[in-house]
């Protein structure tokens, strides 16, 4: 019986069109747009002007704060512009429009790309490059790492976990990354071992990626303390909580972090950008993007520039197909539809989905029956219908007491819900009102 | 036969007695005492319970009244002036005298003239769908449609016109509560002062954006151009951030903006139609008050 989470869960249809296809690299674009807020936490402050020329790799928005990142150019060229670009969240944020020169090379760049084992910086340098080669949680959540590898004194930490479940449908960016660069996500998590003295590791699959785990499997066959473990298919496995508890069985208490129970979690795209940066001196400035969809002919996994518009990415996959309805930045199950193609990838974007009209549609909503099927499938043991209840008749206080702030967002039931309830839309209003609440009492 | 009606006659006065005894000594013992004021306010305010005043209801704001030492922060906009002067009589204490407001929605981008971009399937309410996307159209700083101001109205004051998509305040019913600009997620609503005759002029627009993006996303958006900053005699518009803003402490309603505007961004209200033009009665003009908001 393979490992995974006990509560709660679903398993809907996988749809991994594009993990055979190897992750092709996109031509540099012509124009990038690169968002100063592409992380959680305080956006970075700009510090180049209109007209500077920049190198690929140059710090063009400095941290703005211990939970903040850096932003780096992804492209030689010539900053153009500093305006407000729509972005994810569907809202115009701040940009800086950079314009590719021809030349695009760099100094920055290590460009002999051969495999590098040895570890030659000191622990302390590590963790400083990693803050200052602006890495955050490539999963998706886009957590700055330095925050999670900044250990306070006396934190007992005896797991690093990897997270390469993907459990999102349609995504493949992690799978392939794993294929193709598995030796190096190797050295990545030896890098941190050593950064963090910790002296175990275990690499979380799911079971439907049976290549990686194989790959791993060879590669960890003499090592000391790297296991590699297989998991059962099941969403939301990839949530921090979910994996800690299938692969270590500890409970990571409510409102806590993996590090109160010893364990700490990354993405293996995290892992790799981490490699990159010690290895080979490389900053965060691109990133694997699975662009996908079932009625795309050449979807694919590619190798993007952070800043690249979204429009750019359809045109290499042959363009928008007839009839489509709906463009997600991100998996299906947590994803968000994007306003317009103008968007441009940030260093969250894991997945370009591309819906038709009859996929995209939410159906009408209809009264809860009490079916309990929200309940069932909800991965944190909360109580669906009652939290969305709460949020909309304005009853914050109730909803705070019934844990609304530990909810994941995974979505799993709206996912279930036979009245298709807009469960998960009303629980995060919630969570937002909440917030706003607590944060008025401090 | 005559015995059980006796008996039960007896039985139930008996208990009547007993049941008022214990009521009696009970209110007597637990007696509670209120200030009688409280109660005499609380008759002079409107009972609307609206929570204008930033008390949970009438009485809550009542008791506040009573106790308080310094009333003049306090002030129930629904009763206005008229109130407060009964409760300061009552209460011998200072109230403060305000100007009566009403309601004014600073966005026209109606169906016609702020084209839909995309598609919301989510629920229908404007504090849920502002938290998804900027909406569906490219403004992302106007008027979402989903009607969260006319839920919170408590005065039948607003409802929402199905032809344009956007709310439409009855500004005789508007009581100034505010409880349709907490409601907002856009602060789209905004309470100016009302005069006699309810004359408004004000910029419908919250546009931000620079001139082009601005209307390509709506028509009648505010372009930040500068004409009506210059033909105000008295220097009450400001421009910050592409977009206009009249100050209704110093406008004197000349109308001499409202002209001036390339895209009509400037309302007035319940002006009567300029002289050049064919008069038209006034009965006629008062009905259609609500309406010119939406047309203008």
């Amino acid at each position: 019986m393979l490992k995974t989470f006990p509560k709660g869960g679903i398993h809907p249809p996988e749809n991994k069109l594009t993990s055979t296809k190897g992750i092709k690299k996109m031509p540099v674009p012509k124009m990038v747009y690169v968002p100063i807020s592409q992380h959680i936490g305080i956006p970075a402050e700009i510090i180049v002007n209109v007209k500077d020329n920049v190198e690929i790799g140059q710090v063009i928005a400095k941290s703005g704060g211990f939970v903040s990142s850096n932003v780096h150019s992804p492209v030689a060229g010539v900053v153009t512009k500093l305006d407000k670009v729509i972005d994810t969240s569907g809202y115009k944020k701040q940009c800086i429009v950079i314009r590719t020169d021809a030349k695009n090379e760099s100094n920055f760049e290590d460009i002999s790309y051969s495999l590098k084992k040895d570890i030659t910086m000191a622990p302390k340098d590590i963790l400083q490059r990693i803050n200052d080669y602006g890495i955050v949680g490539l999963g998706g959540a886009t957590f700055p790492s330095h925050v999670k590898l900044s250990l306070k004194e006396g934190t007992v930490l005896d797991h690093l976990i990897i997270n390469g479940v993907e459990c999102e449908p349609y995504l493949t960016a992690d799978h392939r990354l794993m294929i193709e660069k598995a030796e190096e996500i190797l050295v990545g998590i030896k890098i941190l071992m050593f950064a963090l003295h910790v002296d175990k590791a275990i690499i979380g699959i799911e079971n439907n990626k049976k290549d990686a785990i194989d790959i791993f499997k060879k590669l960890t066959k003499n090592e000391n303390g790297i296991k590699v473990a297989a998991l059962q298919v099941k969403y939301p496995q990839g949530g921090e909580k979910q994996l800690v508890r299938a692969l270590l069985n500890r409970e990571v208490p409510k409102n806590g972090l993996p590090l109160d129970v010893g364990v700490i979690v990354h993405n293996v795209g995290t892992i790799y950008a981490i490699y990159q940066a010690i290895q080979h001196n490389k900053p965060l400035t691109e990133r694997v993007v699975t662009v996908t969809g079932k009625q795309l002919k050449n979807a694919s996994n590619y190798w993007v520039k952070i800043g690249t518009p979204i429009s750019d990415l359809i045109n290499e996959v042959g363009g928008l197909p007839e009839g489509t309805r709906k463009i997600v930045n991100g998996g299906p199950m947590m994803g968000k539809a994007i306003k317009n193609l103008d968007v441009p990838v940030t260093k969250g974007t894991s997945g370009i989905l591309v819906i038709s009209e009859d996929e995209a549609s939410r159906g009408e909503p209809k009264n809860c029956i009490r079916c309990g099927e929200c309940i069932y499938v909800c991965p944190m043991g909360l109580e669906p219908h009652l939290l969305m209840n709460l949020s909309e008749k304005g009853m914050y206080e109730k909803a705070s007491s019934e844990d609304i702030m530990t909810c994941i967002e995974c979505g799993s039931c709206s996912y279930v819900c036979p009245s298709n309830r807009p469960l998960l839309d009303y629980i995060r209003f919630g969570k937002n009102i909440v917030k706003k609440l607590n944060s008025a009492k401090n | 036969m005559t015995d059980s009606i006796i008996y039960s006659v007896l039985l139930l006065t008996s208990l009547g007695i007993m049941a008022a005894i214990i009521l009696y000594v009970v209110s007597k013992k637990f007696y509670v005492y209120e200030n009688p004021l409280i109660a005499e306010i609380e008759d002079i305010l409107p009972a609307a319970n609206c929570g204008g005043c930033g008390s949970p209801g009438c009485k809550a704001f009542a008791e506040k009244l009573v106790n308080s030492e310094d009333i003049s922060v306090l002030f129930c906009p629904v009763g206005g002036n008229a109130v407060m002067k009964l409760v300061s009589e009552v209460l011998g204490k200072e109230v403060l005298e305000k100007d009566p407001t009403v309601a004014v929605l600073r966005c026209q981008g109606a169906c016609d003239v702020r084209p839909k971009t995309t598609e919301y399937q989510g629920p229908k309410s404007c504090v849920i769908s502002s938290l998804i996307y900027s909406g569906e159209t490219d403004c992302q700083y106007g008027c979402l449609g989903d009607g969260d101001c006319v839920a919170v109205c408590k005065f039948d004051a607003m409802y929402m016109d199905e032809a344009t998509g956007l709310p439409v305040i009855i500004s005789d019913k508007c009581t100034s509560c505010g409880a349709c600009v907490e409601a907002c997620p856009r602060d789209i609503i905004e309470m100016r002062p009302k005069n006699k005759r309810d004359l408004k002029i004000f910029v419908g627009c919250l546009n931000e954006d620079k001139a082009g993006i601005a209307k390509r996303a709506c028509e009648v958006a505010c372009i930040g151009c500068s004409k009506c900053l210059d033909v105000c005699p008295k220097d009450a518009i400001s421009i910050e951030n592409n977009l206009a803003y009249i100050d209704p402490a110093i406008c004197t309603l000349c109308r001499k903006c409202v002209e001036v505007c390339p895209t009509h961004s400037i309302i007035e209200t319940n002006f009567p139609p300029k002289k050049d033009k064919k008069v038209e009665p006034k009965v006629e003009v008062l009905v259609e008050s609500e309406k010119i908001k939406t047309d203008a």
